[in-house]
């Protein structure tokens, strides 16, 4: 291995490589469940979403770093999906507790 | 107004006590960025999850007109991007400029192909009168053979056009913004104590990936 000159906590290069594999593999993954989800029809829009946050966390915990950052920058970046939340529950009561009136809209 | 001093081998702007006061302010603005991002394309991702679940088979007929294995080879290519990017990092980290550089313009090179992937979906559905809301096509649809179920499925490609654009368009930002840090890290401005803009950039870059792994599955297979 390298030696390394620095304060910020280095990553091993085969822990990247690793990663990388385990979101490629998981993308292959994606798709045998699409190409057979004649199966399980009801779940597979969960199946799909279940492994995007799969990767989701590989990336942002690896990739972005996020598993050795501050507890600060892990919070401010986790406001934005309380948001995002938010934002959908908040919508989505709104549009389904509407009064039909000929238009849902 | 430069007012630099060298602190620890790093040059330190005026404002901030010392190098490492100065790496986390950096960082901290960075990811108070990432929330504005998370917000504007969540935003979209909410209005699609809502639409989808009111109106399900115009979507479902929107989303036939997508070609699945376009989009996954566009998330291995993001993917593949995304490696070199954090490697940009590394090999500076451990004090190997050179290879930064190569892993840097190789993720560059990613973003083109996934740009040039995009282009040839894009000019399909143009050629086939496949445009966002009101600018959809259907007779020009109907002599490609497809006639239109849903009298509005402009709205699902008012969805499709404006994710996968407001995507394209990050993909196009991030591949200017990794050739500044690229050329920046060809002369030399980075050694394993200063790396924070590539730092930067790569947040930057690893969300633009980030998003599309929600995209693919939300566009291309769930429709």
């Amino acid at each position: 291995m390298a030696h390394h000159d620095s304060d910020h906590h280095v990553t091993p290069l085969n822990v990247y490589l690793k990663v990388a594999g385990g979101l490629f593999a998981l993308t292959f993954l994606t798709i045998i469940a699409h190409v057979f989800k004649a199966h399980y029809l009801g779940l597979a829009p969960y199946i799909a979403f279940l492994i995007a946050g799969a990767k989701a966390y590989l990336v942002m915990a690896w990739f972005m770093h996020l598993k050795y950052d501050t507890a600060g920058n892990r919070i401010i970046f986790a406001t934005g999906f309380v948001g995002l939340a938010l934002l959908f529950a908040i919508c989505a009561i709104d549009i389904y507790t509407r009064v039909y009136q000929g238009s849902i809209l | 107004m430069s007012t630099n001093r060298l602190v620890n081998g790093v040059q330190v702007a005026s404002h901030y006590r010392d190098e490492k006061h100065q790496y986390a302010s950096n960082k901290e603005g960075i990811w108070l960025f990432m929330v504005t991002e998370i917000l504007m394309f969540g935003g979209l991702f909410v209005g699609y999850i809502l639409f989808h679940s009111l109106y399900p088979e115009m979507f479902a007929e929107g989303a036939s007109f997508l070609d699945w294995k376009l989009g996954f080879v566009n998330t291995l290519v993001l993917i593949f991007s995304s490696l070199t990017m954090a490697l940009g990092i590394y090999f500076n980290q451990v004090g190997q400029p050179s290879k930064a550089t190569w892993a840097l313009w190789t993720t560059v090179a990613c973003g083109a192909i996934f740009m040039i992937i995009k282009y040839f979906e894009y000019t399909h559905k143009f050629h086939m009168g496949i445009f966002p809301g009101k600018f959809l096509d259907p007779v020009m649809m109907a002599e490609h053979g497809h006639t239109v179920q849903n009298a509005n499925l402009g709205l699902y490609f008012g969805f499709y056009f404006c994710m996968s654009g407001l995507h394209g368009l990050h993909v196009l930002i991030g591949m200017g913004l990794i050739s500044w840090i690229a050329i920046k890290n060809m002369k030399r401005e980075f050694n394993p104590k200063y790396f924070t803009p590539i730092e930067g950039v790569g947040i930057f870059w690893h969300i633009v990936d980030l998003i599309w792994i929600f995209l693919f599955p939300l566009l291309y297979l769930v429709g």
